[in-house]
């Protein structure tokens, strides 16, 4: 994959590799979701785009945040939510140890081991299990979290002498309205996003990151996404998701790092900093959409649920995608946005918080009722659930799009901050050394 | 009526063919001299070794059965790596076997049931040690577990010979306690049996996995007369072809010495065995009794690994110390699932216990994935 990766730097426009990762550092594109309020935040579309990195190209691995938070979102996602399974505090730190310097080669288009694919003895397994050979980085994140039972687990035990550790926010989210959630595919002890531009470069991630656990941890449960649900930078469109709307227009972007300070990353004075600051908390809600129905539902019902125009995406009662919405707008007597759409109760002046988001598309077959099991793997990055996620779902508890969703998977993890330099691995802040 | 007219010659074969080659290492590869004779009383709570002291060289070890379960005995060195055993030693009934023990720690121990980790004695043995080069570690390997096989192919033999007569005779309770008892002799070996690929799809194969117009034969198909139906009155020539194809096998799988390379390989295919096989549930479908196989396969997966112990020991003892924790995790996890003399059925585990059982094989494997690669090094 090396030789492959070295010819991807050599991009049309010429830029050198080395130029290219500082474009991407500085590029720090993301999306901002329904919340935060206008001052702050303000809306980035008309900021002009640095020519940004290409989807093969690499990410930096190090930095002060984690990769694959404020990224710009790629294509494609593999998440999986590991259980530990071993008491050995050692046990799980070499193996972070570990996949840190798989993590740190893979994401440079390299391959998982010092050795590789298919330079290693003839009689031991390769270091790296091969389908990425000739694929280049193609923009691969893997981002850390750690869940509440890694400090604590469901039985009260503390394992690994980290109770003292868990930092507030950190705890299991509670149960919304309507949730219909699957504990066995909830949770976690560990997390790991994988985001790539092609799927099969995030798919090799995360098989080999999970070869290299065995004995320390096995996938609790996963979920593929196929396409991005959040423009994470001003030059991207907006993307649709499976309802076939635009989504997340009105989400913030996040050139702004006054925003991002605010509403997504751990401060220094915050519960749980001194492991943790320069971090975020991660939500994944695997959210179903009942196709069916809603492909049997008129136009006219499907934008007055969410509350824009199928076609442009424009806030109901305006007339362009980035048109202000307008919530006193009255249209027929009534207000233009209904109250109870999906537009009109997440929309940061109305729910008063804000999230990053970098959800996925999926569709993991059919249902054997001969139903697509297809949705939103919905990922969203804050500060603190507890003022980010939590307040947001709660206050969609009237949201007329409820009755075509079901929320199926929940957890929350601590993705500490980013790594400092070639020594530093997962974990370190929090486990020491 | 022929069939057992044989069964008595094949036997002492077998157990001739073990004393030889036990006798012939002795001389050849250690030069050491035979000594005396340690008697062992077992029964069902005790395992009585009359000295538990002894010089270096050979001792034949006489072993007496006075409990009122099939016992086996083995005398195991460090890791449990088999230095000499005897299965499938009958209530009343006395085996003996010599095992060639240079100076150095022991275990004596007797398996009454045949399974778990059994009453242990230590044996100490003083005298001159023996170091073996490699070279000479790696040839050691394969002739010890040629014994191993020899041992488990002769228990094979007598454990389908009755589960064969169960089934002839009509005896489905005595047919359906003997099934998985004659497996677990076979799971030990499954990679030599599987050598053999014509004779294993005919003894082991499973329904619907035949070629077209072959016969569903072998265990699963008897296996699915007395769990399914309950009725074998048809099974009569299944059985006899059973106990044919076993008899056969067994000759061959005598006659095998697996390479050092093979050896490691084995190992960790019968780990895959497990998890391919038994943690799904699909290798006894009708009788559910996985747990036996899954016990056999592991048992015969640390046999091929312990062959290879003084080797590895001297080349990566890091790796054996990895290996051994992850055997004994496992066999721990396994052992939760203990019933009476035997295991849990298959489908009285819940998911999680599944979970584990898998999460203990996965790592296991891994671990064990690496032997080939340190044995290749040689």
């Amino acid at each position: 994959m090396s030789e492959q990766q070295e010819q991807g730097a050599q991009r049309p426009a010429g830029l050198s590799r080395r130029r290219l990762f500082g474009l991407v550092s500085a590029g720090t594109a993301g999306v901002l979701a329904a919340g935060a309020t206008g001052g702050i935040i303000g809306h980035a579309a008309a900021q002009p785009e640095a020519s940004g990195p290409g989807p093969d190209d690499a990410v930096p691995f190090t930095g002060r945040h984690q990769a694959g938070i404020v990224t710009p979102a790629q294509d494609r996602l593999h998440f999986v939510a590991f259980d530990v399974t071993t008491d050995r505090r050692e046990d799980l730190v070499e193996m972070l140890r570990a996949w840190t310097g798989a993590a740190r080669r893979m994401t440079a288009g390299r391959d998982a081991g010092p050795v590789g694919a298919v330079d290693g003895e003839q009689y031991a397994p390769p270091d790296d299990t091969g389908e990425a050979i000739g694929l280049p980085a193609s923009g691969l994140t893997l981002t850390i979290g750690f869940g509440p039972t890694l400090f604590t687990t469901a039985g009260g035990t503390d394992r690994f002498g980290l109770a003292g550790r868990r930092p507030g926010p950190l705890v299991e989210l509670p149960s919304f309205p309507g949730d219909q959630i699957d504990p066995a595919r909830s949770g976690g002890d560990l997390c790991i996003q994988a985001c790539a531009n092609d799927p099969q470069v995030a798919v090799h991630a995360v098989r080999n990151l999970v070869r290299l656990g065995a004995g320390v941890l096995s996938i609790r449960w996963s979920q593929l996404g196929f396409g991005r649900t959040s423009s994470t930078s001003t030059g991207q469109a907006t993307p649709r998701n499976l309802f076939g709307f635009k989504d997340g227009t009105n989400n913030l972007k996040a050139e702004n790092d006054q925003a991002l300070d605010r509403f997504v990353w751990v401060g220094d004075g915050d519960d749980g900093a001194d492991w943790l600051a320069g971090g975020s908390y991660l939500v994944t809600r695997r959210i179903r959409m009942l196709i069916e129905p809603w492909d049997t539902s008129t136009l006219d019902e499907q934008e007055q649920t969410i509350g824009r125009t199928k076609g442009a995406g424009a806030p109901l009662g305006q007339r362009t995608e980035f048109d202000p919405v307008d919530f006193a707008k009255q249209a027929d007597g009534e207000p233009a946005v209904p109250p109870t759409s999906h537009v009109f109760l997440a929309n940061p002046t109305n729910a008063g918080t804000a999230i990053l988001r970098r959800g996925y598309s999926f569709v993991d077959g059919s249902d054997g009722l001969g139903r697509l099991d297809a949705g939103l793997f919905f990922i969203a990055y804050q500060r603190d659930p507890a003022s980010g996620f939590v307040p947001l779902q709660r206050n969609l508890r009237r949201d007329a799009m409820n009755e075509y969703i079901r929320h199926t998977s929940s957890a929350v993890f601590a993705c500490p901050p980013g790594l400092r330099g070639d020594d530093d691995w997962w974990g370190r802040t929090l486990f020491g050394g | 009526m022929s069939l057992r007219d044989r069964r008595p010659a094949l036997l002492v074969a077998v157990v001739l063919a073990a004393l030889t080659t036990a006798a012939c290492a002795s001389k050849d590869a250690r030069g050491t001299e035979a000594a005396g004779t340690v008697t062992v009383a077992a029964t069902d709570d005790a395992c009585d070794v009359g000295t538990t002291e002894l010089p270096a060289g050979t001792h034949r070890f006489d072993v007496t059965n006075s409990g009122s379960k099939v016992t086996e005995f083995y005398v195991y060195g460090e890791g449990d790596r088999v230095i000499a055993e005897v299965e499938n030693i009958a209530p009343g009934l006395s085996r003996e076997l010599l095992a060639e023990l240079p100076a150095g720690e022991y275990e004596a121990v007797c398996k009454p049931g045949m399974v778990g980790d059994g009453m242990r004695r230590t044996l100490t043995v003083t005298g001159a040690a023996i170091h073996l080069s490699d070279d000479e570690s790696l040839a050691q390997a394969g002739t010890d577990y040629q014994r191993y096989v020899q041992s488990q192919t002769g228990a094979l033999l007598e454990q389908t010979t009755a589960f064969v007569a169960a089934v002839k005779a009509g005896d489905i309770p005595g047919a359906k306690a003997l099934y998985p008892v004659a497996r677990t002799y076979w799971e030990r070996i499954e990679p030599v049996a599987e050598s053999f690929g014509d004779l294993d799809p005919i003894i082991d194969g499973r329904e619907g996995d035949q070629e077209p117009g072959q016969d569903f034969t072998g265990f699963h198909r008897i296996e699915k007369a007395l769990w399914e139906t309950g009725d074998v009155s048809d099974m009569g020539p299944y059985a006899d072809q059973l106990l044919t194809n076993v008899e056969e096998i067994v000759a061959r799988s005598n006659e095998v010495t697996l390479e050092p390379l093979q050896l490691a390989n084995g190992a960790k295919g019968l780990l895959d065995e497990i998890a391919t096989g038994k943690i799904t549930g699909e290798e006894d479908r009708y009788s559910h009794t996985d747990l036996w196989d899954f016990a056999g396969n592991l048992d015969g997966s640390k046999a091929a690994v312990q062959a290879l112990r003084p080797y590895l020991e001297a080349n990566d003892p890091d790796l054996v110390a990895e290996i051994d924790a992850r055997f004994a995790a496992t066999e721990a996890e396994l052992g939760t699932h203990r019933s009476g003399d035997g295991w849990a059925l298959y489908d009285q585990l819940d998911p999680a216990q599944l979970r584990a059982l898998s999460d203990s094989i996965t790592a296991l494997t891994a671990s064990v994935s690496k032997v080939a690669a340190v044995v290749a090094g040689r």
